[in-house]
């Protein structure tokens, strides 16, 4: 394809950072993990609160990857 | 089954107020609403926070909030999905969709199929895309209204008027349908970008109240949790020589996390916002909503362990809407009357904002895609967004013929259907944002994921959407739509590699590499 587009079009270096982007995968990727009962946190099965935390969690792996981002514009 | 009548008026009144609201919005930062950009992007002027408000309320939509705490209700622990599919989808929103935004600024797209027919100069590609997404979200437009059946049953407030053609309709759900056209018609996303802020702080202050005061009258969330049947409270364990239940799992949040974004009504949520900024803000911000949902799905468990399956007074409501009168009767037995009111008051609202925007973006779809391309090419802007008004109105009476002349069972199954399918867009769209594949081999490699993936669900008997695999001995179960994109890639792949092989090449990309930063 000559007309194929680099995976980085417009010349970005990759950078680190950005691997922060692949720990909520890794959080949820292996299922018999979470997939148990204990331990509980205020009565709430760890099935349950884990996958609640992930939601923070990815969140806030977001946030530098952001951050890196706006400081890279100026 | 009777409702106290302050239930029925603080619910009257909100509902009122906020199509007020839709209506209004057409002043909201006037624009020059005969223009399709104006009327079916709002201008593309949101900011941060409107945008938050308004992919909020387009994501979670109010038959989330029905179905999701109905499938805990009935089958435990699968329902959870929903969680990694709602947090997941937000790194890839941050690093994908601000090139799509910047790409269809530079270029005036509207639509995701405006970006493939320039990126690929192929107007049959692009009608396999714009086709996929208006068939996939025609169901879900149905589905909202069914969410709104629902609430209006719980109220006991089914009163029927018999419509020629439609026949015997519910008052109240003809009532909602002409409030929803008249405020998408007159105000496009404007109208829907301030109902959606009212919407979100209703459905905020529902489910504050519902994980505090629910767990609290039930005697804490332990006990909520020990209702629960033990063998729905976790994900079967795997059998041996099959990767189990957890894989299924993980792929239904995958598939389910790839075809939101792609979804015309989402597409058209990101391309409203003001710059990229916003939307890799929202990214951020955004999961805020997938909280709410994981605790709404809880909700679920609370209707379990509050038994009020087993109350004589919402049999009827069970009987006739099945799992997904759980939420209803939940809160009917559980809030102050006033508050069941507003708590009913936010789902119906919940239900009327999404589908505004789905009818929305299939005006832009059809005549971006398939007015203008193919019937009327030299049609002035001012025919363009009069023509996207008129498919808006016919896309929700669509969606009203098929709740009150088909059984929703049907909605559902092509909902699940449409979920698949608007996965098989993946590489013309999401992928595009980064490598250009042939668009000859991409068409074959849609058709392809297409067949595969309504094949599957056939053999499941539409009931379904993770199909077992079997592979040398070992059972994958999988949901149909990623196993039908792995096709649908390494078709469009291996393809590619034939065509330029044989020196054959592609149509002109209009786009550059610097579009997209």
């Amino acid at each position: 394809m000559p007309d194929d587009k680099p995976l980085n079009a417009g010349g970005r270096k990759f950078h680190p950072v950005y691997l922060f982007l692949l720990i909520p995968y890794a959080a949820w990727a292996w299922p018999p993990f979470y997939n148990r009962l204990t331990p509980e946190v205020f009565g709430i099965p760890f099935f349950y609160w884990w996958q609640i935390f992930g939601i923070f969690l990815t969140a806030a792996c977001i946030v530098p990857v952001y951050l890196f981002e706006e400081g890279r514009r100026k | 089954m009777s409702v106290h009548p302050i239930t029925i008026i603080v619910f009257a009144v909100l509902f009122v107020a906020v199509a007020f609201l839709g209506l209004f919005g057409a002043r909201w930062r006037a624009g020059d609403l005969s223009q399709l950009s104006e009327w079916g992007l709002g201008g593309r002027s949101f900011g941060t926070l409107i945008t938050w408000f308004l992919l909020g309320g387009d994501l979670y939509t109010a038959y989330t909030f029905i179905a999701v705490p109905a499938l805990m209700f009935g089958a435990g622990a699968t329902g959870f999905f929903a969680v990694p599919y709602a947090a997941l989808m937000y790194p890839m929103v941050f690093i994908a969709f601000p090139r799509l935004w910047s790409v269809a600024k530079a270029h005036g797209y509207i639509t995701a199929a405006d970006f493939v027919k320039g990126r690929f100069g192929h107007r049959w590609l692009a009608l396999a895309i714009a086709v996929t997404g208006l068939v996939a979200v025609m169901p879900y437009i149905a589905l909202q209204l069914v969410g709104m059946q629902v609430v209006i049953a719980a109220l006991g407030l089914d009163y029927n008027v018999v419509v020629p053609v439609l026949g015997n309709v519910s008052a109240p759900l003809l009532a909602a349908f002409v409030v929803l056209s008249a405020f998408t018609y007159t105000s496009g996303l404007r109208g829907t970008a301030l109902i959606a802020v009212a919407k979100d702080l209703l459905v905020y202050i529902t489910v504050l109240a519902a994980i505090i005061i629910i767990p609290a009258e039930l005697g804490g969330y332990g006990k909520v949790f020990d209702a629960v049947p033990p063998a729905q409270l976790l994900l079967p364990p795997a059998p041996d020589h099959s990767l189990g239940a957890g894989f299924g799992y993980i792929t239904l949040a995958l598939g389910s996390l790839l075809a939101l974004f792609l979804y015309p009504h989402s597409v058209t949520g990101i391309l409203s916002s003001s710059s990229r900024h916003v939307i890799r803000r929202n990214a951020i911000l955004l999961p805020a909503y997938s909280v709410a949902l994981a605790l709404i799905a809880l909700l679920g468990y609370m209707a379990v362990a509050s038994g009020v399956n087993r109350m004589p007074e919402y049999t009827e409501g069970f009987k006739s809407f099945g799992n997904n009168f759980a939420v209803p009767a939940l809160f009917l037995h559980m809030f102050p009357h006033w508050f069941a009111g507003l708590a009913f008051a936010a789902i119906a609202i919940g239900a009327m904002m999404p589908a505004s925007i789905m009818a929305i973006a299939c005006g832009n779809l059809f005549t971006r895609n398939i007015y203008k391309e193919f019937i009327a090419p030299d049609c002035a802007p001012q025919t363009e967004a009069r023509m996207a008004k008129i498919v808006a109105f016919v896309a929700k009476l669509g969606a009203l013929f098929f709740v009150l002349e088909m059984q929703t069972a049907y909605a559902i199954q092509l909902q699940l259907l449409g979920g698949i399918w608007i996965c098989q867009t993946v590489p013309s769209v999401l992928l595009a944002l980064y490598v250009r594949l042939d668009p000859r081999a991409l068409l074959a490699g849609w058709a392809s994921g297409v067949g595969l993936g309504t094949w599957m669900v056939a053999q499941l008997g539409f009931k379904a959407s993770v199909y077992p695999l079997h592979i040398a001995g070992w059972t994958i179960p999988c949901y149909a739509a990623v196993s039908a994109l792995l096709v649908n890639l390494l078709v469009s792949i291996v393809l590619t590699w034939v065509l330029k092989a044989m020196g054959s090449s592609a149509a002109r990309d209009e786009t550059v590499a610097a579009d997209y930063i």
